[in-house]
């Protein structure tokens, strides 16, 4: 068995193992099956940065062995935006928590997929904050129990996938960290898209979310998981909410075509001043 | 390095302040800007917005300034030069990804016209009370360069060297106008390209085996490499080793942490930049910057007319403060008068370099307006006696 070397270990930084994740983590998992879909899709890795901001998924950028960033608390796609528009060759993927990306980064989601970015956005979803220690995050389904709701959540939680869509987001999926095959693919897909797709990844929090809540442990979790996800491609996403134990509704949600912020900025720029407009030269000054 | 044509405006211009740094900042180099409207910084953008089409480049208008503030840094680590540009309640949301620069050593350009505060304050008033903001204002220990133009021509010429400094020192350089410096029209004279001496990016040339991201040579100030181009590179805003990776013990923070500092302390004789006017055989010197060494200068005068022997020093770098300049004038004249718009940011550095060798005199305004040049030359009097 030595001799057998796990193929995502190409895309790590082994220098930089162990990692700080809790055993029974989801976040591990995603990150497999982003190296798989890696492999698959065949991506050039020179080509491609990470871009993460802040709590235990943010740690996601110092593990892989690409260009990556280590942002602010809710600023990786703002970010990630700076990256793409200076060198619209590079492929960016933002990989983030549900908190990072739509709490204090709420406001930047939606108006990078307002605009359609072409970035891919892997979101972590563990219904929590778990960096700080199981704090209310504005996706953790109702009555469920954390640090800050000691009583049991009671504000309505955002559904993403709905969320992102109405913004604009061109690709939408959900899968859970059960689904390593799924989810590789649309990762895969979601680099052939030119646009801002959002891929929506529910894993547990073990040490925080389950455990609080009396959910088990991470084996508990996948089981929960294989048994209440429903596989509903094409789904309308104002039906795909969470709650704590119901079902979990996964699938590429949404995949459409429109033009990208670039093409459609290039289009406008044409248009007012003919040939006057002056196509982004390489901006790499050294 | 000489400036690319491209970003170039060669002639004789009337223009303002803010026109003349959206100027500045194209002939630097910048080809990327993010933005959030503010008055009364927001004609350097909307300049730019008109410019940048047929210069190659890309202006986008952000949600906010949290998002400007770290969009423009996503710019540097794909290639570019970039800047922002704000005022008094955008620079307060900026503050966290200042920080984020000092760390990452990202070099870039915020540009800060400022108006009369705290809070929504004077939005069409000129003030000069974000210095120590500007210095202070992100969590942590760490430097940065302020610069302070006094005219339309020193926002064209000093955006250039507030670009080159980014470059030079991997650092955020804080550009501090204000709104009737922004605001005026004068005179503004653009060289030709060739005359314009522009500083490339520290880029690497080291292998990809060899590369360290936060390694030095002896200069405090790394290598940098550029997204998309092979290196693997990792930065992170966490206290972080030589190769970029995090370590937070207190032997790396310590040793990090200083190195951001000295880097810039230790070339400050060298990025301190004023101007000097007999100063020599003066009993008193009148200490000022920005839109208020214009006023400074006619109390000076007035102050001359009456027989006084008054020198200047007009701060064009803020920061780091010239508290050697200070400290030699200090030990030869009896005071400092310092006349700025607020109510005493600036002076508390010039009586901390003069420590207590020469008296240090405040002329202290709340903003919304300039001093009155007899009030300035009111506590010129009082100082000379
Ligand atoms: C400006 C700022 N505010 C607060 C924090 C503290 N903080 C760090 S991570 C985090 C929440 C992370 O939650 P999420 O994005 O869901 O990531 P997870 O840890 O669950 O993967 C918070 C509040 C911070 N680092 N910066
Ligand atoms: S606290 Fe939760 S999310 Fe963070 S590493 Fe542990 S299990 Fe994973
Ligand atoms: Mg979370």
């Amino acid at each position: 068995m030595s001799d057998l070397v796990n193929p995502v270990e190409q895309f790590l930084r082994s220098d930089r193992m162990p990692h700080i994740w809790c055993p029974g983590c989801g976040i591990g998992t995603t990150v497999n099956c982003f190296a798989q879909a890696l492999i698959e899709s065949k991506v050039d890795l020179e080509s491609l940065a990470v871009v993460s901001g802040i709590g235990c998924t943010g740690r996601v950028a110092g593990y892989v062995k690409l260009d990556s960033f280590h942002t602010t608390h809710g600023r990786a796609i703002p970010f990630a935006t700076g990256l793409k528009l200076a060198n619209p060759k590079l492929n960016v993927v933002v990989y983030s928590g549900d908190g990072d990306l739509s709490a204090i980064g709420g406001n930047h989601l939606i108006h990078a997929a307002r605009r359609n970015i072409d970035l891919k956005v892997i979101c972590v979803n563990n219904l929590i904050y778990a960096m700080t220690g199981g704090q209310t995050a504005p996706t953790t389904p109702d009555h469920a129990i954390t640090s800050t709701n000691p009583y049991g959540v009671f504000e309505p939680s955002f559904n993403l996938p709905h969320l992102v869509e109405a913004a604009g987001a061109v690709y939408v999926a959900r899968w859970t960290t059960f689904h390593v095959r799924q989810l590789a693919r649309s990762i895969s897909e979601a680099f052939k898209k030119k646009g801002f797709s959002f891929i929506e990844v529910i894993s547990p929090c073990p040490t925080l979310y389950q455990r609080r809540n009396k959910l088990g442990d991470g084996l508990d979790t996948m089981k929960y998981y294989k048994e209440k996800s429903k596989t509903r491609h094409g789904a309308p996403t104002s039906e795909v909410g969470l709650t704590m134990t119901g079902e979990i509704i996964v699938g590429k949600f949404v995949d459409r075509d429109r033009p990208d912020y670039q093409t459609m900025m290039r289009g406008q720029m044409t248009e007012s001043l003919g040939d006057k407009f002056a196509e982004q030269a390489e901006m790499v000054c050294s | 390095m000489k400036a690319d044509p491209r970003g170039v405006l060669t002639g004789t211009h009337f223009m303002d302040g803010d026109h003349a740094c959206c100027e500045g900042a194209l002939a630097a180099g910048a080809r990327f800007a993010a933005g959030y409207p503010i008055t009364p910084s927001t004609e350097v953008v909307e300049r730019f917005a008109s410019r940048i089409p047929t210069v190659g480049g890309t202006f986008i208008q952000m949600e906010d300034e949290l998002a400007a503030s770290i969009t423009l840094q996503g710019a540097v680590w794909g290639g570019a030069k970039a800047f922002t540009v704000t005022s008094g309640p955008g620079f307060s949301l900026m503050m966290e990804h200042i920080g984020y620069a000092a760390m990452t050593e990202t070099p870039c350009v915020f540009v800060d016209v400022q108006r009369g505060g705290p809070s929504t304050g004077l939005p069409t008033l000129p003030a000069q009370a974000d210095m120590m903001q500007a210095r202070w204002g992100s969590h942590g220990d760490y430097e940065i360069i302020a610069l302070c133009p006094n005219s339309p021509q020193e926002c064209f010429d000093l955006t250039i060297k507030a670009f080159n400094l980014a470059e030079e020192f991997r650092v955020p350089v804080m550009f501090m106008m204000d709104e009737v410096v922004g605001h005026m029209t004068e005179k503004v004279v653009i060289p030709p390209a060739d005359q314009i001496e522009v500083v490339p990016r520290k880029h690497t040339h080291k292998s990809v085996s060899e590369y360290l991201p936060y390694g030095t040579n002896g200069d405090m100030v790394p290598e940098i490499a550029h997204a998309g181009e092979g290196y693997k590179f990792h930065v992170t805003g966490l206290t972080h080793d030589e190769r970029g990776y995090p370590n937070m013990t207190p032997q790396v923070q310590d040793k990090l942490v200083r190195r951001l500092q000295n880097k810039i302390r230790s070339a400050a004789d060298r990025i301190a930049l004023f101007e000097e006017e007999q100063t020599e055989g003066a009993d008193v010197v009148v200490v000022s910057y920005g839109i208020t060494s214009r006023v400074a200068q006619r109390a000076i005068g007035l102050a001359r007319e009456r027989g006084l022997r008054i020198g200047k020093l007009r701060l064009i770098t803020a920061w780091p403060f010239p508290e050697k300049k200070i400290a030699e004038l200090a030990a030869c004249v009896k005071a400092f008068v310092v006349p700025e718009l607020n109510l005493g940011q600036m002076v508390r550095e010039v009586e901390r370099a003069a420590a207590g060798k020469a008296r240090t005199f405040a002329v202290s305004h709340a903003g919304g307006g300039v001093h009155k040049p007899e009030e300035i030359l009111k506590v010129i009097v009082e100082a000379s006696r």
